[in-house]
């Protein structure tokens, strides 16, 4: 299958430079990756990795000054080159967003029902009449009991993760073809986060929508994303099948975050202690020389510091910016 | 997580009012100190023609009892100045300490203490501390105390608000869980956090004390003749106006000691404002 | 098993709301040894933070009662703490918000030695020794809370709380508000503590697989209750209350296996009406015509307790 063919979304070389103290510093450096129609994919790391930078750009929500370069093209449309008045347009319409904070992306003083009609009037035209029944058919698909009644209610009488239903429905609202979820379960309760994964892999699936979730959380990630970006410093650092990353992890910093998880096993040795990566993400303009993970890296080589790895195949469909290393191949590879 | 894109702290060096506002409060203390080497004349001689206006041998010209006028402004920062300070602290400790108990305590104790404040806050400052003046006798002194009972509880108000909500901040309740009794945690643990925007309001109210004082020797009520006071100068002027040398320059004088103290108020409220002071703690 | 350092005994919390009084926890027992470290989880409007706000003496107790070393705990008021109750200690969920912005780290970690009655220079040494113990440099002491990021905050109040000796400390959420690199840092720090210090235990976390790897046992909660508790690897690895399963089930594994987590459904119900009978039973699987009317007791299956009639084989 021609990727170019099926391809919603594609990234190309796409950086985004913020304005600091001490000028312009990338917080998305070279970024590429592609999404389908249909599926889930996502994107790991943890702070100051630029995954929300990521996100952002894609619906050309940068902080004033932002300088992006790259390509972003949605369906053929080159984001990028939008004006702003086209770019509303798309958002909503063709991509919306679900954020971690339900309580940030719901009004507190309208009525569910207004917050989702609006969006529908805008970008669909329809009737207000309409647009009721396409909102109580939302809150239907969201799982939330009683969505008529729901229609008339506000925002502070539901709990956290119903909170988040509603808002996975406004984001939905205008049927949008992309939808991106930053870290959209991180404040909810395990069960809840539970209920909230199952709904968007069957809004995924049934809808034939794209779905990219941001997380830092690997269960997470495991649980939904059928293909896996990692980011580190602004970087890619490994993409390739969920499974094949997760199961087999060949980047330095993947295996780290993997190894960081309590094990299963390690319970009956007296519960042995977690093993976090030493030291700690660089910040926004602290970013390492060469690879930028190589001081926190325990196969790191003197090359390391020097030379920039590129992403580069190593199986199918799966990218690797890592020189090889044939110490590593053994041990290092076995998970 | 948040990434802080601009210089954080404002630095006061850097603000070009706060500078003028030191530098003008610093003059005028210098003066205030060295005003009998520095005034040409005896602020008290009556000696000199009667209302000439300011020439080469009195900048500021003479007043009605022929006194250089100059010398007399200059005088004045000796009572102003200090007098103003040592008001504003009074009022400050006053009502910090009040304020802290009846925000401490709470109960009827802090009921009582609002209360007054309350009675104290109904009146405009003026009249109020024209009638505690009044009653006290026309003296500089009583001046001074009436301003204080006008100025106190603006601090109790703002300590109170302060030990409310530091109380039930978690390094309270960490402190007290190690065993610190009620009032090691007002002074050890509160106070740091209130010295701030306590110095801050000291700051800008200054300048009102300055007025406020003022105003009462303009209505006869402070410093009494022949004291080289601003407000009592201003009061002359008023009766001389066509005279225009005798008011103006005492109440130049008030005017840019109270906007050099306003000045210097806000800088400080900038620097302690809690949005520029998270900038700062707002590492990555 | 040694006398355990803190006993909570049939404890019971309510809070007002709105001129009804709601029952935030309702009789729960819960007994820690000393090196032992208990985990208490549980989701949200469990309890978990009322408990041990309540085990430390911040909140009055509407029935039962929490014994330290033997004596009881009084809650704190307008009084001095009690001298006998500064060997238990807290450590908070937000390092922002639980060391004084304009103080000294040195001063901050001094504090629980100057209150004992120790010299400024015994603190100052103390000082010195604890931000080693808990890997920070000597230097800090001279620093202000802010220079610091919340792993190492997060340090410094547990310094802040050793400086009094404890023999058991509440830590209620302390890793919620750091992220991933300190998370395991501090629970390491935690686990090693307890271990050193002989010290008790109670971690208060939303984070299952993080209580999982550190504690010796476990409480789940659920709506005030305790409905399951026992060994973490017992219970981890055979739960036996649905609620347990179910939230067991519900953390998605990071195996590449693309499993979804089980549902759950249903939301928490109001604390201010709980349901009849077993405070679970509307969202069980294997709920019962009993469960509508019997109300839950531990009871000892399997080697751990839990509050089910119908698993317990009584129902």
């Amino acid at each position: 299958m021609n990727p170019a063919m099926t391809a919603l979304l594609q990234v190309e070389g796409l950086t985004v430079a913020l304005p600091t103290r001490s000028g312009y510093q990338k917080a998305v450096d070279d970024l590429s990756f592609t999404v389908d129609a249909g599926e889930m994919m996502g994107i790991a790391g943890e702070s100051g990795s630029g995954k929300t930078m990521t996100a952002l750009s894609l619906f050309g929500l940068l902080p004033p000054g932002a300088r992006v370069t790259g390509s972003i093209r949605l369906d053929g449309t080159e984001l990028t080159r939008l004006t702003a008045k086209q770019l509303r347009a798309i958002r909503g319409r063709q991509i919306a967003m679900v954020s971690q904070d339900p309580t940030a992306a719901l009004h507190p003083i309208l009525p569910i029902g207004t917050q989702l009609t609006e969006h529908m009037r805008y970008h669909l035209g329809v009737t207000k009449a309409e647009a009721l029944d396409r909102a109580a058919a939302l809150l239907e698909t969201v799982r939330i009991p009683d969505p008529r009644q729901a229609l008339r209610s506000y925002a502070g009488q539901f709990s956290g993760g119903m909170r988040q239903r509603i808002a996975i429905a406004v984001a939905l609202a205008a049927e949008p073809r992309l939808l991106v979820a930053d870290e959209p379960t991180t404040a909810l309760d395990v069960t809840v986060q539970a209920g909230i994964l199952r709904l968007l892999d069957r809004l995924c699936r049934e809808r034939g929508m794209a779905v990219i979730v941001i997380t830092h959380d690997l269960g997470v990630m495991s649980a939904t994303a059928r293909r896996l970006a990692v980011m580190y410093a602004g970087r890619l650092a490994e993409a390739g099948p969920t499974a094949e990353l997760l199961g087999r992890p060949r980047h330095p910093y993947t295996r780290g975050l993997l190894d960081a998880l309590p094990h299963p096993e390690a319970l009956e040795a007296g519960g042995a202690p977690l093993v976090p990566i030493a030291g700690s993400p660089p910040s926004l303009g602290r970013v390492p020389d060469g690879c930028p993970f190589h001081p926190r890296c325990a196969y790191a080589r003197p090359s390391c510091a020097t030379s920039r790895p590129e992403p580069k195949p190593v199986a199918e469909a799966h990218l690797l910016a890592c020189p090889p290393d044939p110490l590593r191949a053994g041990p290092g590879a076995v998970s | 997580m948040r990434r802080r894109l601009r210089p954080v702290t404002p630095v006061p060096w850097r603000r070009p009012l706060a500078l003028a506002g030191l530098g003008v409060i610093g003059a005028w203390a210098v003066i205030a100190v060295f005003a009998p080497l520095v005034a040409p004349r005896n602020p008290l001689a009556q000696k000199f023609g009667i209302l000439l206006g300011p020439s080469s041998a009195h900048w500021f010209g003479t007043d009605e009892l022929g006194r250089d006028v100059f010398s007399r402004v200059l005088y004045g920062a000796r009572i102003t100045l200090p007098l103003a300070v040592i008001l504003i602290v009074a009022a400050m400790i006053i009502g910090a300490v009040l304020g802290g108990i009846a925000g401490f305590f709470g109960g009827w104790v802090d009921n009582v203490l609002m209360r007054v404040a309350d009675l104290v806050f109904a009146f405009p400052g003026i009249i109020l501390a024209l009638a505690v003046a009044a009653a006290l006798g026309p003296q500089l002194r009583n001046a001074v105390i009436a301003v204080v009972v006008v100025s106190w509880p603006s601090y109790a108000r703002l300590v109170r608000s302060l030990v409310l909500s530091a109380r039930s901040a978690q390094y309270v309740v960490a402190s007290r869980l190690l065993g610190s009794s009620g009032l090691r945690v007002l002074f050890t643990d509160i106070r740091p956090n209130a010295a701030g925007p306590v110095l801050v309001l000291a700051a800008l109210d200054i300048g009102n004390a300055v007025l406020l004082l003022s105003g009462l020797s303009f209505l006869g009520l402070g410093a009494q003749p022949p004291t080289a006071e601003w407000g009592a100068m201003v009061a002359e002027g008023a009766q001389n106006f066509n005279d225009w040398w005798v008011g103006l320059f005492p109440g130049l004088a008030i005017l840019t000691v109270v906007l050099a103290f306003n000045f210097i108020g806000d800088s400080l409220r900038d620097m302690l404002d809690p949005r520029t002071a998270r900038a700062v703690r707002l590492q990555k | 098993m040694s006398e355990p350092v803190l006993e909570l005994s049939g404890v019971a919390v309510d809070y007002g709301r709105r001129g009804q009084r709601v029952r935030a926890l309702d009789g729960v027992d819960l007994t820690v040894g000393r090196g032992e470290i208990v985990g208490l989880v549980g989701e949200s409007g469990c309890g978990k933070s009322t408990l041990a706000r309540a085990a430390v003496g911040l909140e009055p107790l509407a029935a039962g009662t929490v014994t330290f070393e033997g004596r009881e705990v009084t809650p704190l008021g307008r009084r001095r703490r009690p001298g006998f109750l500064r060997g238990l200690q807290m450590v908070f969920q937000d390092p922002y918000e639980s060391l004084n912005p304009r103080r000294k780290v040195g001063e901050l970690i001094a504090d629980g030695v100057r209150l004992g009655g120790g010299s400024r220079a015994e603190g100052g040494q103390r000082a010195a020794e604890l931000l080693d113990r808990v890997g920070l440099p000597a230097s800090a002491a001279d620093s202000y809370p802010h220079e610091f990021s919340g792993g190492q905050r997060q340090r410094i109040a547990i310094a802040r709380t050793l400086a009094t000796r404890p023999s058991c400390l509440i830590a209620d959420e302390p890793i919620s508000a750091l992220d991933a690199s300190a998370q395991a840092q501090i629970a390491n720090l935690l686990s090693e503590l307890a271990d050193d210090g002989d010290l008790g235990l109670v971690l208060v976390s939303h984070d299952l697989s993080v209580v999982r790897q550190v504690a010796d046992r476990v409480a789940v909660m659920y709506l005030g209750r305790i409905v399951e508790i026992g060994g973490t690897g017992t219970v981890w690895a055979s739960p036996r209350h649905p609620y347990t399963e179910a939230l067991v089930a519900a953390i998605p594994r990071a195996d590449g296996a693309g499993v979804l987590p089980a549902d759950l459904p249903g939301d928490v119900p109001d604390p201010a009406h709980p349901p009849s009978g077993c405070r679970f039973h509307p969202r069980c699987p294997i709920a019962r015509d009993r469960c509508r009317e019997l109300d839950q007791q531990l009871a000892p299956v399997a080697g751990r307790e839990i509050a089910c009639y119908v698993r317990a084989g009584a129902a």
